[in-house]
C-alpha cells in the first residue's frame, strides 16, 4: 500500500524539479525547510529524525535539495519528508510537509481490535514493518541501516 | 446627520421628572461620544417607522439595548447611570436603501457578564428587534474590545493545533457529509464512511439532523462510524476523522454522547448552532477538555442571516462563535448551492482566520478588530460543490477551509472511493500548481484536464459535473462597492 501522508502523496511521485519548486515557493514565503527521515510511519508517529535542523539561513533551492539528496544517499529505503516551518505570529508551525522519498515496498498496517464491553472496540492500527529493529524494516540486507551522517 | 441638535437633557429635576420623554434626549444619543478602546461596538441598521426621526430610532434601540424603559424611572439616580447608557453616536443613512440607517452605538464593557455569550446577546439582541418604532432591525456587525475577548476561551483547537493533531498541512483538508442523510442503519452508514475516507478524505461527517432516530441509534452510529474511520487510517497510514454529531436535548444527552466518542477514539465531535450559545460554550469546554476538535453546523442561521434589512449578519455569528469557541464552521462556499456573495464571505473567513482584521466595507466589516490571539476557527465550505470547482474554491477560500463534496464524492459513478480519490487528486494537483506559481484561476481546468489522463476517476468526475453551477443572485451583498484609490 501507498501511505498518503504529506500534501502530495496523491500525485505521481514528485520529480526533483518538481520539489526545487515546493522549495522555492516555501523559502518565498518566509519559511524554513528540513529534512526528516523514518523508518516508522504510523500515523501518529509525530517525530521523525531530524536530518539536521531547520536550515532557517538557507535561502537557495539548490542548497536544500543538496541536502534532500544526502538524506537520500544515506536513507535510500526510508520514508523521506521536506517540512517548511513557518515563525510567523499566530502560526508558528509547519505549513507544507511532503514525502520525497518512500521505501520500494510499504508493507502498511494492521488494524488490531480488542473487543471490549458493549460492543466497544479499542483500536490500535500496527505498522508490519515495525515489528522489526529500526534500521532494518524496509530492506532484506539492513541498508540504511549502516548510513553514518 | 440631522437630529444632532436635539439638546440632551443629562442631569436634574427635568431629566428625571415622571413621564414620557425621547430617547435622545434621555442620553442615548452622544453625536460627541468618542468610543473607549474597552467599549464594545455594535452596527445596527435601522428601517424606522413612516415618520420617526432615524436618531430617535437608534437611541432606542441603544436604549433598549441597554439600561432604558419606555418612561423615566427615578432609580436610574441610584446609579452610576451615564455610564451604563449605551451611546448611539453616529448614524448614516444606507448607500443606494432609502429609509435605511446605520447607526452606530457603543457599550461600556461594565454591562457585560465575562466570557458569557448569553449575557451580551441578551443585551445586544435581547429587545430591541421586536421594538415597535422601527420596521426592520439588522445587527451587522460588532467590535469586540481585547479586555473582552480576553475572557472568553475561544476555538478548543484552532487551525495549527487541529493541523498538527493531523498531521496534514499545506492544502484544504477534504470531507464529505454522509448521504442519504436520513434512514441509512448503522451498518450501511460505517460503509459510507469507510469509502470516503479511504478513498482518500481526511474527515467524513454526519448532517446536521442525524441524532438517534428509529432508524439509527446514536451507539450504533458512533461504533459503525469509528470501524470505517480505523479501517481508512490503517489502509492510508493517515489519521482520519468522522464528526460524531452530539447534538441532543438536553446537555446530559450531549455530553453523554461526547463521552462516547471520546472513549472509541475519535479526534473530533459535532454539534449543532440550533443548541444555543449556552451549550456551545459548555461543548467549547467539553472539547478543550477532552483534546476533542469540535465542528459546528451553522443549522438554523439562514432564518436570521440571509435577508439584509432584518436578522444578524452572518459575520456577527462569525465573531460569536470564535468568543464561544468552537474549531469548524459551515461559513459559504461563494460557488456552491447555498447562499454566498464572494465579498461577504470574505469578510466571514477574514473574521474566524485572521489575527486582526481592518476596517473593510466591501467586505462587511465596519470596524477594525484585533482578535487577541483567540484561536483561529477553520470555516468549512460545504454544498453543491465538486472536483471541477478546485481552482475557484482555492481561490476564494485559500488553504485554511475544509472543503466538503458529499453529492461530490458519494453521487460519483464509479463509486464513493472514487470520488474521493478524484477530489483528493484534484485538490493536490491545484495546490502543487499554485505553489510553482501558475495562474491557476485561468489555467484551473487546463491542470485539472492533465490530472484527469492519469487518473480515470478525475476523468470521470469531470465528465459528469463539469456543467453544474448555481449562478443565483445572492441576497445577502455589499452595501459599498470598492473603489479605486487614486495614486
Amino acid at each position: 500500500m501507498r501511505i498518503t501522508q504529506g500534501t502530495f502523496s496523491f500525485l505521481p511521485d514528485l520529480t526533483d524539479e518538481q520539489i526545487a519548486k515546493q522549495v522555492a515557493y516555501a523559502l518565498s514565503r518566509g519559511c524554513a525547510l528540513n529534512v526528516e527521515f523514518t523508518d516508522d510511519p504510523h500515523p501518529r508517529n509525530t517525530y521523525w529524525e531530524m536530518w539536521g535542523m531547520p536550515m532557517f539561513d538557507l535561502k537557495d533551492p539548490a542548497a536544500i535539495m543538496y541536502e534532500v539528496n544526502a538524506c537520500r544517499k544515506a536513507y535510500p529505503n526510508h520514508y523521506i519528508k521536506v517540512n517548511a516551518f513557518d515563525s510567523t505570529r499566530g502560526w508558528e508551525t509547519v505549513r507544507l510537509s511532503f514525502i520525497v522519498n518512500r521505501p520500494k515496498h510499504e508493507p502498511g498496517f494492521r488494524l488490531a481490535r480488542q473487543e471490549a464491553e458493549g460492543r466497544n472496540i479499542r483500536y490500535t492500527v500496527h505498522s508490519y514493518a515495525t515489528d522489526k529493529p529500526e534500521g532494518e524494516r524496509y530492506s532484506a540486507d539492513g541498508a540504511g541501516s549502516a548510513a553514518k551522517r | 446627520m440631522a437630529g444632532a441638535g436635539k439638546g440632551t437633557i443629562k442631569e436634574g429635576k427635568e431629566r428625571y421628572k415622571a413621564g414620557v420623554i425621547p430617547y435622545a434626549k434621555m442620553g442615548y444619543w452622544e453625536p460627541d461620544y468618542v468610543p473607549k478602546d474597552t467599549d464594545i461596538l455594535a452596527l445596527f441598521r435601522i428601517s424606522p417607522q413612516e415618520g420617526v426621526d432615524p436618531v430617535e430610532a437608534s437611541a432606542a434601540v441603544a436604549g433598549e439595548s441597554s439600561t432604558a424603559t419606555w418612561t423615566v424611572v427615578w432609580t436610574d439616580r441610584l446609579t452610576a447611570c451615564d455610564l451604563y447608557r449605551a451611546k448611539a453616536y453616529r448614524v448614516d443613512p444606507v448607500p443606494g436603501s432609502p429609509g435605511q440607517y446605520f447607526a452606530y452605538i457603543a457599550y461600556d464593557l461594565d454591562l457585560f457578564e465575562e466570557g458569557s455569550i448569553a449575557n451580551m446577546t441578551a443585551s445586544i439582541i435581547g429587545n430591541v428587534f421586536g421594538f415597535k418604532a422601527i420596521k426592520a432591525l439588522r445587527l451587522e456587525d460588532m467590535r469586540l474590545p481585547v479586555a473582552y475577548l480576553k475572557t472568553f476561551q475561544g476555538p478548543p483547537t484552532g487551525i495549527v493545533v487541529e493541523r498538527e493533531r493531523l498531521d496534514k498541512y499545506g492544502r484544504p483538508l477534504l470531507g464529505a457529509t454522509i448521504k442519504p442523510k436520513l434512514g441509512l442503519s448503522g451498518k450501511n452508514y460505517g460503509r459510507v464512511v469507510y469509502e470516503g475516507l479511504k478513498g482518500g478524505l481526511d474527515f467524513t461527517k454526519d448532517d446536521e439532523n442525524i441524532n438517534s432516530q428509529a432508524f439509527m441509534h446514536w451507539r450504533d452510529r458512533f461504533l459503525f462510524s469509528m470501524e470505517g474511520v480505523n479501517r481508512a487510517s490503517a489502509a492510508s497510514g493517515e489519521v482520519k476523522g468522522h464528526y460524531l454529531n452530539v447534538t441532543a436535548a438536553t446537555m446530559e444527552d450531549m455530553y453523554e454522547r461526547a463521552e462516547f466518542a471520546n472513549e472509541l477514539g475519535s479526534v473530533i465531535v459535532m454539534i449543532d448552532l440550533v443548541i444555543g450559545y449556552t451549550a456551545i460554550q459548555s461543548m467549547s469546554k467539553w472539547a478543550r477538555k477532552n483534546n476533542m476538535i469540535l465542528h459546528l453546523h451553522r443549522a438554523g442561521h439562514g432564518t436570521y442571516t440571509r435577508q439584509k434589512n432584518h436578522g444578524i449578519s452572518f459575520r456577527v455569528i462569525s465573531k460569536w462563535m470564535r468568543m464561544a469557541g468552537v474549531d469548524h464552521i459551515h461559513s459559504g462556499t461563494v460557488v456552491g448551492k447555498l447562499e454566498g456573495d464572494p465579498l461577504m464571505i470574505k469578510g466571514y473567513y477574514d473574521t474566524l482566520r485572521e489575527p486582526r482584521t481592518p476596517i473593510s466595507l466591501e467586505n462587511g466589516l465596519f470596524f477594525e478588530q484585533d482578535w487577541a490571539s483567540l484561536r483561529k476557527v477553520l470555516p468549512v465550505a460545504s454544498g453543491g460543490i465538486h472536483a471541477g470547482q478546485m481552482h475557484q474554491l482555492l481561490h476564494y477560500l485559500g488553504e485554511d477551509v475544509v472543503l466538503q463534496f458529499g453529492g461530490g464524492t458519494i453521487g460519483h459513478p464509479q463509486g464513493i472511493q472514487a470520488g474521493a480519490i478524484a477530489n483528493r487528486v484534484a485538490l493536490e494537483a491545484m495546490i502543487l500548481a499554485r505553489n510553482e506559481g501558475r495562474d491557476y484561476m485561468r489555467d484551473g481546468l487546463e491542470i485539472l484536464e492533465k490530472a484527469a489522463k492519469w487518473c480515470s476517476p478525475l476523468r470521470a468526475a469531470l465528465d459528469i459535473w463539469k456543467d453544474i453551477t448555481f449562478d443565483y443572485q445572492s441576497t445577502d451583498t455589499a452595501d459599498f462597492v470598492p473603489t479605486p484609490t487614486p495614486s
